[in-house]
């Protein structure tokens, strides 16, 4: 696995696998796409960044251990449930802010914040298993 | 279309319990891979079979086709579906680290938690 | 352009009044743990601050639990549907006053072993996240008890399967992984079995939401009704280590650190039971019925099963996890007896053995730091060294066992009561004979690890040398969790009155799903 080749290829695919993730992520709320599979693709970028680099170096390149990650989208997903509070609406209702730039419509909404939460803990839970499986030792 | 799917589920929970039965851990993890299956497919046949119209609501109407698919069954399968992934893969770890640990593949041989030669309970009051 | 935006009203599948702020109460013990356990996963490293963080958390959960039922008291069943759907879409959490106990009970056992927690953990088990794993835990048993769709249920239960697979191995010593083994595929068989028989029963009535499932249950056939409810006794029957299928619970519980062997004696077996009572007895009473003797014998056989076990033990917490497969026989006891008294009974022991067994395990763990083993021949002469935990300890083998004026007694007493009036005298006997050969069993226990001077076999003059103090650790976190739970016991069992009014009310709920309905369906009724 470990050739020129891929070494010098695998940052490339593994970056644009992420910016990929990420616009997965953000067409997901009407059409195909969404957190879940985004974050799978995100994932996949990352392990391939691992199995070409080494894993401490795709460590290193995270910067934040991926267990946080998910940590942070288990949060945030909780966070996007409880905004509906505010609107006198129940749990994980969803709420839009419709606004205009430069002439085309931006919608934000709470489905969007859930979104990214699941996008993050699925990043960091998948990731962890995938550098766990390839480092072959105990990293936490 | 429902009857053929029920027996194909029929020969998948035969196949799961039979390899569950199994002493051997590796065969348990398939039996419950078979078996996790065997549910979903379960799931996916008790929301009624129909042919080709997908559940999607026309632009302008509240209600989907008559007689269009059942999407409910494909959300709880999916839901299924990502959690017994997700447990699988922790038994595989486990399987895999009990076997190096324990070196035991066999379950009658796995008897630390129960020890085979524990002590008489004491006889005193 | 035409906004694709605007023409986004709202479907007439969707609620259109205001969600008053107070009925929030039914996901904030939820929403508290997932936002806990995200937090507390983020700061990881930071040890210092996970036990301020996790007892803030499970201290709001337990707040939030007291006015539930405070709230369901007043007012009756409380009920919430997510995303703004008109139910029976979308997922709902309702709250009886069964639920809210039980939650309640939870998140108070849950709270002290987060603090009993912190003399015990070491460094390494911090870092892979006990208090997070404890908070997912905590979050799966609440959303259990709380949730009103039954594929909801099964997604709690496998919530609370994952977290308690991570704390069952946390330490990955060589017996716990043989004990996760055991643990695990059982586990795993009846979740699979439990969301089959989830999948007949939505292909029979269509629908999976509780208040809806009643009314339709009523037009199954008897013969579906009776396999969906035999399939339901089996998957919930492993789950809460009902006999004969037990041998999962005494095989693991004792392998992990005392902390979670606590907390799960305590919480997990219980969720098993309440979902049996809620399925069979609210959602299927005709199964209930049908089914009856097959429970009668169930719940006997479980309730002398489980002491005889703790007799025959010489590993500590290996008895007291017979204890808690007793504890579930008198449950079952309660369901089949099926009237007010033994539901009511039912919750009310629920909630003792919540308490007690997780404050039996914390005792028991100090015992077993102090005297450095797990077998109680080897045990002995604690009394000298530490009065206060003796007198805790058989404090607790009183209530356990069912003796007047303690916890224990009260909920018996409506089962005993509930089964002469029914003149049920095979389960009334089964209630009697397991309080009295539960005393015998933990008496027995006290006696050798507290009472006698040395190990089996010493002479009795001789002190035990062998015994260490407690570290200083354990005397600030172990020892005062152990003591005020005991004290809430104690009280709980000294002004027992709210709470028969409490399991009177569960028990009324549970027979008459009316209110329960009403609470759910409140916006159906409107134009």
């Amino acid at each position: 696995m470990n050739t020129v080749i891929f070494r010098t290829v695998a940052p490339g695919i593994a970056a644009l696998m992420l910016v990929f993730s990420v616009f997965v992520l953000l067409r997901g709320h009407n059409e195909p796409g969404g957190g879940f599979i985004g974050g799978l693709i995100g994932a996949s970028g990352l392990a391939v960044y691992g199995i070409a680099c080494g894993v401490r170096e795709a460590r290193k390149a995270m910067v934040v251990h991926p267990i946080t990650i998910a940590g942070f989208g288990v949060f945030i997903a909780a966070i996007s449930g409880l905004l509906p509070l505010f609107a006198e609406v129940p749990f994980l209702t969803g709420l839009w802010w419709i606004f205009e730039l430069e002439g085309r419509e931006i919608a934000l909404s709470t489905p969007l914040i859930f979104d990214i939460g699941v996008y993050a803990a699925v990043v960091g839970a998948v990731s962890t298993i995938a550098l766990t499986l390839e480092s072959d030792e105990e990293h936490f | 279309m429902e009857v053929a799917l029920a027996g194909l589920i029929g020969v998948f929970f035969a196949v799961a319990v039979y390899l569950l039965l199994s002493r051997s851990i590796i065969r348990m993890l398939l039996g419950v891979v078979v078996l996790g299956n065997a549910v979903n497919l379960m799931i996916f046949t008790v929301g009624r079979l129909t042919v080709e119209i997908p559940p999607i609501v026309p632009a302008g109407d509240y209600l989907p086709l008559e007689g269009s698919a059942n999407p409910l069954p494909q959300a709880l399968i999916l839901t299924a579906i990502v959690i017994g992934f997700a447990l699988f893969a922790f038994l595989l770890v486990l399987g895999y680290r009990a076997y190096q640990e324990l070196d035991a593949d066999n379950t009658d041989t796995m008897r630390l938690a129960e020890p085979p030669e524990a002590p008489r309970p004491p006889l005193s009051y | 352009m035409e906004s694709p935006y605007q023409s986004l009203d709202l479907p007439p599948a969707m609620i259109a009044t205001a969600t008053a702020i107070d009925d929030w109460v039914v996901v904030w013990p939820v929403a508290l743990s997932l936002l806990g356990a995200g937090l507390l996963v983020m700061l990881r490293r930071h040890r210092d601050m996970q036990l301020a963080f996790a007892v803030a958390i499970i201290l709001a959960i337990v707040v939030s639990n007291v006015t539930l039922v405070l709230r369901v008291l007043e007012t009756g069943p409380v009920a919430m549907t997510m995303g703004k759907w008109l139910p029976p879409f979308g997922i709902t959490f309702g709250a009886d006053m069964t639920s809210a106990l039980f939650s309640l009970a939870a998140s108070a056992a849950a709270l002290f072993v987060a603090f009993y927690a912190q003399g015990e953990i070491d460094a390494r088990e911090h870092r892979f996240g006990f208090y997070p794993m404890l908070l997912l835990l905590l979050c799966g048993v609440c959303g259990s008890f709380l949730t009103g769709d039954i594929f909801n249920l099964y997604v709690w239960f496998e919530v609370m399967l994952i977290s308690s697979f991570g704390l069952l191995i946390l330490g990955g010593r060589k017996v716990q992984l043989d004990g996760a083994v055991k643990y695990g595929f059982l586990n795993l068989l009846a979740t699979a079995f439990f969301l089959a028989t989830v999948a007949y029963l939505y292909g029979v009535t269509g629908t999976l939401n509780f208040a809806d499932l009643v009314a339709k249950a009523d037009t199954i056939p008897l013969g579906i009704m009776l396999t969906l409810a035999a399939l339901f006794l089996f998957a919930f029957g492993v789950k809460a280590a009902a006999f004969p299928a037990n041998a999962w619970l005494p095989a693991s519980y004792h392998t992990p650190a005392v902390s979670v062997s606590a907390v799960f004696g305590g919480l997990l077996t219980k969720v098993g039971a309440y979902a049996i009572i809620r399925v069979l007895m609210f959602v299927l009473p005709e199964g209930r019925a049908a089914l009856e003797p097959v429970i009668a014998v169930i719940a006997v056989a479980t309730l002398l099963l489980g002491p005889i076990g703790a007799l025959a033990q010489t590993n500590i917490r290996r008895a007291i996890g017979f204890l808690v497969i007793g504890g579930i026989g008198a449950l079952f006891a309660g369901l089949s007896l099926g009237s007010m008294h033994g539901i009511g009974g039912a919750v009310f022991y629920g909630v003792h053995s919540i308490l007690t067994i997780t404050a039996l395990y914390l005792a028991a763990g100090l015992v077993e730091k102090m005297s450095g083993t797990t077998e109680i021949r080897l045990m002995g002469g604690i009394y000298a060294a530490n009065s206060l935990l003796s007198a805790v300890f058989i404090f607790l083998v009183f209530t356990i066992s069912g003796l007047p004026p303690f916890l224990g007694f009260w909920p018996k007493l409506l089962l005993v009561e509930g089964g002469v009036r029914a003149g049920d005298w095979f389960i009334v006997s089964g209630l009697l004979l397991n309080s009295f050969i539960t005393l015998i069993a933990t008496s027995r226990i006290w006696l050798h690890v507290f009472w006698r001077n040395g190990p089996e076999g010493e002479r009795s003059e001789q002190r035990n040398t062998m015994l260490r103090a407690l570290s200083g650790a354990e005397n600030r976190f172990g020892l005062p969790s152990v003591v005020v739970l005991a004290g809430l016991i104690a009280a709980l069992g000294l002004f027992p009155d709210w709470l028969f009014n409490a399991s009177g009310m569960a028990g009324f709920d549970m027979l008459d799903p009316s209110r329960y309905i009403a609470a759910v369906f409140v916006e159906v009724a409107q134009p």
